[in-house]
């Protein structure tokens, strides 16, 4: 299931504002990466060329390569729908369907697929992802009721169990703690843990104790200055990241000499 | 692939056959734990390949599923779920996709379709040979896409050329409204068709103007405008800045019905109250009184509108100051809002500016010019391009178009400025 | 009103304070005393009228409040509304609906902003304009459908055709239809507009198509706007006068068979009739029209009542 991504000289641009330059990096299945980085430097813009969600944006527009087992998603002939279905995504802003019920966000995804269930199977799959996102618990009684209604961080975890419905190779995750209390933060950060055996998952965050806690590898995104494409500046396992960095920039970033 | 291979050596409850994506079997929260295993066995088939790979692979997670987790102790359920596959059969980046050109060819070829069909059948109308296009456009669309691209694809298209479709629908007759009115109205506009009234020109007649209605539909709406804004705006003002409990609440809510009396039933009303209880005759004033109450609930929603977004903080700083509300009202929160509540009203202006119903029954109508609005009858604008209509010769069709031209260049003008003016003045956010 | 406080600013301050705060809580009064004002002046003269009526008010088919005694019903013109306002809703809604997706979600963008300035300003438009068209280019150009439903669905009675000018019900349908899009579409496009962009990445994010995007993110959240918009340009139908003057060739029956002339509602019944009518005719009138009155009043209550709830709804999911 889980697969990997090679990234290859890879642009990204807003109309004419180049936003992302030449980014090369690679990310092993099963893993957990984590994007870190001052604001603006690009590295939510890059995590949405992973899904092709940046086009999405009016002007978004994208060169090089984004490989995914070795097929470019940027490919001709490649439907971003199916991109995206294959690689999913989680915000910043827990974003369950307001109209829906709990049960319905869980299964709006796996609804699009076209394929009949019977009732006793959508309820299995709403447990085992709600389980699986740890909220069985909380949930189970109330169901039906609106999605909306949950707390910030019952929601991000709905959310969580709705991209994970799925079964997509690769989960993004932008900045999924940052609107969030410490507690939800913690149990997100405990799912991610759990879920890094089974998907390949990339989070952007800007906290760097976060970084250092569900990572395995960090990246560390950087721009020379107002108006310039954020960069990558080096990648690496996690630990040497935060302990030992090869670049200047990074260590200054790290230990908040930044700027 | 090698999934089939991978399920058999997974252990867990049989499974319906086919789809090749395993289902998942999962007890409880050590489902978790169970994808741990058949990670480790994926891992295992392809470790040679990613060699180099920094994944762990834990001793536990390789043992079988019913290895308890801490998660599962507090579990008093031991229910395994079993779940569909929620993937689809075909499922990879890429789809058979029809080429690009698909679109156009198809619409050439319902074209000629729907003429031949036309030819051959004899349907004169080209209106029917443009239906038949679209149908077969949409309907061989739908099923190229469906047979080709898949169902999902093929509803996409479908909702796409059914919207682009209504747009089509919805052009085509407003487009048609104001070519006719433009191209049979300018033949007649001149100078003196707005300098002269229609005294003394019979309906078959060539000539006459609307200058006594347009001197009476600018008279009318003055005097609607004169009555309808300070309550407008000061029922605004007291709804956002002092109205609270039952009484502003009421006032919303009948501002609200008032939005949607129907202009005749305005009409009816001052015919009740001004002509039949208090005895006066018809007059433009009259027909006045019944257009500012068609306008004031716009002036009212508009001012309320704009009134909110004032933001707090201004008010509160002015207050702070120890000026009296009254004045941080008037010399704070309402300039800062003129610029959306003068759109509000100029649009509220070229809404009531059209009205006929009201004045066919207040005003009566004249073909004379009548400069007093408050007493005798007048004309009006629409009025005139209803009664010219009424007289059904192709002279006084003439002036009818002519006079519409006129009426609409005249709203299009005060919609056009009161827009510029919420562009200019508008306060610099997002959207 | 507000509680009398022990220290006392300066005086100018308090009693421009009562006056302008009297002066606008007046204005607010006013409002609701024009509102009672309507309802009263009408249902006093509409009680006359109908005290002196010999038919049934409710159910003769006849329309002779000159006459003495005088003699009339608003079954007529109950159906002749409700049936054109009811064509009208079913032809422009989906329209509507399509129109404002299309500005909204599928436009180019450089196409979309003038698209929906456009709407707004058609939706300016007079309605004796629409009636001015309606009856000198549409009428004459819709023989030809009228012919073609006649021939292959003429068995179902309601549109069969007699080769009569086409200034019948559905005429006026489809005219009003033509007139409420513009209304309808600029709400329902402006309710499209603010669905939560987060909403629509989140069904993007699961694979949706750009359909699928609409109909799991876009049409749910704006589903009472659409409502609300229809209501409102229902309302409109319902009470619109001059656009059915011109177009409509009245005839006080009710013919089943939608595409033949005849009918007529309750707004251009009044236009057409006024003038000829004398004391007790006005008063009819006047009867129909508090009629039309309480209907409009029902129909817009409607959206009203679906919009609060909306809000509360959406107030209380925040």
């Amino acid at each position: 299931m889980a697969k990997r991504i090679d990234v290859n000289g890879l642009n990204a641009y807003y109309g004419g504002h180049k936003a992302i330059e030449d980014i090369t990096l690679h990310v092993e299945p099963r893993s957990v990466t984590a994007f870190i980085g001052p604001s603006g430097c690009g590295k939510s813009t890059f995590l949405r060329t992973l899904n092709r969600m940046h086009e999405v944006t009016p002007g978004g527009r994208v060169e090089g390569e984004v490989l995914l087992d070795n097929e470019n998603l940027y490919g001709p002939g490649v439907d971003p729908v199916q991109v995206r279905r294959t690689v999913g995504m989680v915000f910043q802003r827990p974003n369950p369907f307001p109209t829906m019920s709990i049960y319905d966000n869980v299964l709006a995804g796996v609804r699009l697929n076209g394929i009949r269930y019977s009732r006793s199977q959508l309820d299995d799959l709403v447990e085992k992802n709600l389980r699986g996102a740890n909220l069985w618990k909380e949930v189970k009684d109330r169901l039906h009721k609106p999605g909306a209604g949950l707390s910030g961080g019952q929601q991000q975890r709905l959310c969580l169990a709705r991209a994970t419905a799925v079964e997509p190779d690769v989960l993004l995750m932008d900045e999924p703690c940052s609107a969030l209390d410490p507690i939800s933060t913690l149990a997100i950060e405990d799912l991610i843990d759990q879920m890094k055996s089974r998907y390949t998952i990339v989070i952007v965050t800007h906290n760097m104790q976060q970084a250092a806690r569900v990572s395995e590898r960090t990246a560390f995104f950087n721009l020379a200055g107002v108006g310039q494409p954020g960069r990558l500046i080096e990648v690496d396992a996690t630990d040497k990241i935060f302990s030992n960095p090869s670049e200047k920039a990074t260590e200054d970033y790290i230990s908040g000499r930044f700027g | 692939m090698s999934d089939t291979d991978r399920t058999r050596n997974e252990p867990g409850p049989e499974r319906r056959g086919g789809p090749p994506r395993p289902p998942e079997v999962a007890p409880e929260n050590g489902g978790v734990a169970q994808e741990h295993d058949r990670a480790a066995h994926e891992l295992a088939a392809v470790a040679p390949m990613v060699s180099g790979q920094s994944v762990p692979v834990h001793p536990e997670t390789a043992r079988p599923a019913e290895v308890p987790s801490e998660t599962r102790v507090e579990e008093h359920q031991e229910r395994v779920i079993i779940t569909p596959p929620v993937r689809p059969p075909t499922m990879g980046l890429r789809r058979p996709r029809l080429p690009r050109w698909t679109p156009l060819g198809l619409a050439v070829g319902s074209l000629a379709f729907a003429v031949a069909v036309g030819l051959v059948a004899g349907l004169d109308s080209r209106v029917q040979w443009g239906l038949i296009a679209a149908l077969v456009f949409v309907a061989a669309n739908f099923a190229l896409t469906a047979a080709v691209e898949g169902r999902r694809q093929a509803v996409d298209k479908l909702a796409l050329s059914l919207i682009w479709t209504s747009f089509l629908v919805a052009v085509l007759p407003l487009a048609s409204l104001v070519w006719e009115t433009v191209a049979r109205g300018i033949p007649t506009v001149s100078w003196d068709f707005l300098t002269h009234s229609m005294n003394g020109v019979l309906s078959w007649q060539q000539g006459g103007g609307i200058y006594h209605a347009l001197l009476a539909t600018l008279q009318q709406v003055a005097l609607a405008s004169l009555i309808a804004i300070p309550i407008g705006l000061l029922t605004a003002v007291y709804l956002v800045e002092y109205g609270r409990g039952s009484l502003a609440r009421a006032i919303t809510f009948f501002v609200d019905v008032m939005t949607g009396i129907p202009s005749i039933v305005a009409g009816l009303f001052v015919l009740t109250l001004w002509i039949m209880a208090l005895d006066f005759g018809y007059s433009g004033f009259a027909g006045a009184l019944a257009l500012s109450i068609l306008m004031m609930p716009i002036v009212v929603r508009a001012t309320e509108e704009m009134l909110k977004l004032v933001p707090n903080e201004l008010r509160e700083a002015a207050l702070a100051l120890g000026v009296p509300k009254w004045r941080v009202i008037l010399k704070v929160v309402l300039p800062t809002a003129i610029g959306g509540i003068t759109t509000g009203v100029m649009l509220a202006i070229a809404r009531i500016a059209g009205e006929t119903a009201p004045i066919l029954l207040l005003v009566f109508g004249s073909n004379l010019i009548n400069a007093n609005p408050f007493e005798g009858p007048q004309s009006s604008l629409p009025l005139f391009v209803y009664e010219q209509w009424g007289y059904g010769t192709e002279e006084a069709y003439d002036r009818a178009w002519a006079a519409a031209l006129v009426l609409i260049v005249l709203i299009m003008i005060l919609n056009l400025v009161a827009r510029g003016v919420a562009r200019w003045k508008a306060p610099k956010t997002g959207r | 009103m507000s509680p009398t406080t022990t220290a006392s600013p300066p005086s100018t301050g308090r009693t421009g304070d009562r006056i302008f705060s009297g002066l606008s809580k007046g204005a607010g009064i006013a409002l609701l005393a024009i509102m009672a004002a309507i309802a009263v002046f009408l249902t006093a003269r509409a009680v006359v009228a109908i005290r002196a009526n010999e038919g049934n008010f409710l159910t003769t088919f006849e329309w002779n409040a000159n006459a003495d005694p005088p003699v009339f019903g608003i079954a007529v013109l109950l159906f002749g509304t409700v049936a054109s306002s009811l064509i009208a809703m079913l032809l422009a809604v989906p329209v509507a609906v399509g129109i404002a997706l299309f500005i909204s979600h599928y436009a180019p963008r450089r196409l979309a902003t003038p698209i929906g300035y456009v709407v707004d300003l058609l939706a300016a438009v007079p309605s004796i304009i629409y009636g001015l068209w309606g009856a000198l280019f549409l009428v004459p150009r819709l023989t030809g459908l009228y012919e073609w439903l006649d021939q292959f669905f003429g068995w179902t009675g309601v549109l069969s055709y007699d080769g009569s000018p086409a200034r019948s019900l559905m005429t006026v349908g489809i005219l009003l239809a033509i007139m409420i899009l513009p209304i309808i579409t600029s709400v329902t496009r402006e309710v499209f507009l603010q669905t939560p962009k987060a909403n629509e990445e989140a069904a993007l994010a699961l694979g949706a198509t750009r359909w699928e995007v609409v109909r799991m993110a876009v049409l749910p959240f704006g589903r009472s706007g659409v409502i609300s918009a229809s209501m409102l340009g229902l309302g409109r139908a319902l009470g619109e006068t001059m656009a059915v003057a011109t177009v409509l060739s009245p005839a006080f029956l009710i013919n089943l068979s939608l595409l033949e002339s005849g009918g007529a509602t309750f707004a251009q019944n009044i236009a057409s009739q006024f003038k000829e009518a004398g004391s007790m005719g006005r008063d009819a009138l006047i009867a129909s029209g508090l009629v039309l009155f309480l209907l409009t009043l029902v129909v817009n209550g409607a959206a009203r009542l679906i919009i609060a709830r909306h809000k509360e709804y959406s107030g209380a999911a925040a």
